[in-house]
């Protein structure tokens, strides 16, 4: 999904539209493609590194394609922290809200189907909304992040706060509290490397990121668990 | 009136039929274990009665605010979301504390409420899926294949855990086993499946039925229907692995079978790192195959 941000900064530049509105969009074109594939008993490891890495390089030759060389592809693919205006903070915390708001609203079917969806299922849950929701949510949240961090590196945020919490954690909700702690720390790291030692931005927040997953695992692995 | 009543059920998987024409009712109470061979659709049986699944045809009647604990044959459970025991009494839905303990407590695995679940043993697990079924204080008690994996002494442990459960909460208790030993002395009844029901009644009565000795064998010709028995209780994969262990193993069990008697169980070594035990019940020579090696999922059990 966040590799398909890249054909959506295309379709923004082709159609002259928001980069929010296109990256949203073709984010979510890849995820319906992506649960029409799984549906027909493709592996999900398999239909996501074909439509991941396909939509990736679409977007590539797209982006090429419409803008002509003055575009920075660079700018999409690893982000610029350091052009986010106020208007796109607006955006940002608006969009994390409404997504926090559905967290706080499913999060027992959420909790439910991730855990087991026939436990889902048999508790009368649907699970293809629920599915879908999630989706919608990760799309939302790829389209509002890309600017920041850029498309090859959101994913790591998104895994590797929530992996390094892992092990230490009990419960769902204790995971989700101490992933925000990871990601917050991350970020505030991260930048703070990057104003020192003069790195790109979005790449040292990864950077710290991977660090703090470390640490974490050499804790956890001293502590036995 | 009965607790459940169902008439004429079937039901089609994939232009396969299943089920069909099935007529049965739980009273207040009473322990009901349905047997029968793999395939035979005992699962889809409970899983209608249960109301998780639609019948093609025909109809089921709950008593009017009629509850239903439900212990799935197995839950598999996501390993990369962290969960408690206790937390996990509240997925789907939130209960209290006290609902909780009183549950814990019962099934007597109250020191493991804030363990993680991926941490726990098999009979373990299986007690918390119980627990889970308790705190709705059902009027009937249905499980699938509750011991699958357990030892002989876990078996025996949990079947006397339901027996006083349903003594002390007078609910019905509604199962689908293979281990036909243990169902025969703790049912009430016994309903032998196969697409239909070939046979109903009490224990003796399925047991001495000619329809239930043609489907799940009885007598004392050991040899070559032992192997074929246990291949079609097998999954095709466990056969493959299973098969050259039989074979191992077939003269000595041929040697057993020779006495008269209850007896056992013996163990077997096979392959170093498995074992597989059997033992001779009054009602026939049990076995199963168990252990580490892989074919854990292997329900060779053999009625001779």
């Amino acid at each position: 999904m966040a590799h398909a941000a890249i054909l959506g900064v295309a379709l923004s530049l082709g159609f002259e539209i928001s980069l929010f509105v296109g990256v949203l969009f073709s984010a979510l074109l890849v995820a319906a493609l992506f649960l029409a594939l799984t549906r027909r008993n493709q592996s999900a490891d398999s239909a996501l590194g074909v439509i991941a890495h396909s939509a990736l390089a679409f977007g590539l030759v797209a982006v090429a394609m419409s803008a002509g060389p003055r575009v920075n592809v660079e700018a999409y693919l690893f982000g610029d922290i350091l052009t986010v205006s106020r208007a796109d903070l607006t955006l940002i915390w608006s969009v994390a809200a409404v997504v926090a708001a559905w967290l706080l609203w499913r999060w027992q079917a959420l909790v439910t189907w991730v855990l087991s969806p026939d436990l889902a299922e048999t508790s009368g849950y649907n699970t293809k909304l629920e599915e879908l929701g999630l989706i919608m949510a990760l799309a939302l949240v790829v389209a509002v992040g890309i600017k920041a961090v850029g498309a090859l590196l959101i994913t790591a945020l998104l895994i590797i706060p929530a992996a390094s919490a892992r092990p230490h954690v009990k419960t769902p909700e204790a995971m989700i509290a101490l992933s925000l702690g990871f990601g917050a720390l991350a970020a505030v790291a991260g930048l703070k490397g990057a104003l020192w030692l003069d790195t790109p931005a979005g790449p040292s927040i990864v950077c710290a990121a991977a660090f703090a997953f470390a640490a974490s695992m050499l804790v956890a692995k001293v502590r036995g668990r | 009136m009965s607790l459940i009543e169902a008439r004429g059920l079937a039901k089609t998987f994939g232009g396969e039929t299943v089920l069909h024409g099935v007529d049965l009712q739980v009273e207040r109470g009473e322990i009901v274990t349905i047997v029968g061979p793999n395939g035979s659709g005992k699962s889809t049986l409970l899983r209608m009665l249960a109301g998780v699944l639609q019948p093609d045809k025909g109809q089921i009647t709950h008593a009017s605010g009629l509850k239903i604990g439900y212990v799935p044959q197995k839950l598999s459970l996501e390993a990369s979301l962290p969960m408690t025991v206790r937390r996990f009494l509240n997925v789907p839905r939130r209960v209290s504390e006290a609902d909780a303990v009183a549950a814990l407590e019962r099934v007597g695995i109250l020191p493991l409420a804030r363990r993680s679940l991926e941490g726990l043993s098999g009979g373990q697990m299986q007690r918390v899926l119980l627990a889970r079924a308790l705190i709705v204080k059902p009027d009937v008690l249905m499980l699938d294949e509750p011991t699958q994996g357990l030892d002989q002494q876990g078996q025996a442990d949990f079947y006397r855990l339901i027996e006083e459960l349903r003594a002390e909460m007078g609910c019905a208790v509604l199962m689908v086993s293979h281990e036909l030993h243990v169902v025969m002395s703790a049912s009430d009844r016994v309903i032998c499946l196969n697409g239909h029901i070939c046979c109903e009644g009490t224990p003796e009565i399925v047991r001495n039925a000619p329809e239930y000795r043609r489907l799940l064998g009885r007598g004392h010709r050991v040899r070559w229907r032992f192997t074929a028995m246990s291949m079609t209780m097998c999954t095709m994969k466990a056969v493959r692995r299973v098969t050259p262990t039989l074979m191992r193993m077939h003269t000595d069990v041929e040697r057993l079978s020779g006495a008269r008697g209850a007896g056992g169980p013996w163990r077997f070594a096979c392959g170093g790192r498995a074992w597989a035990f059997c033992c001779l019940a009054a009602d026939g020579l049990f076995w199963r195959c168990n252990g580490p090696c892989g074919y854990s999922g292997c329900r060779a059990v053999a009625w001779v």
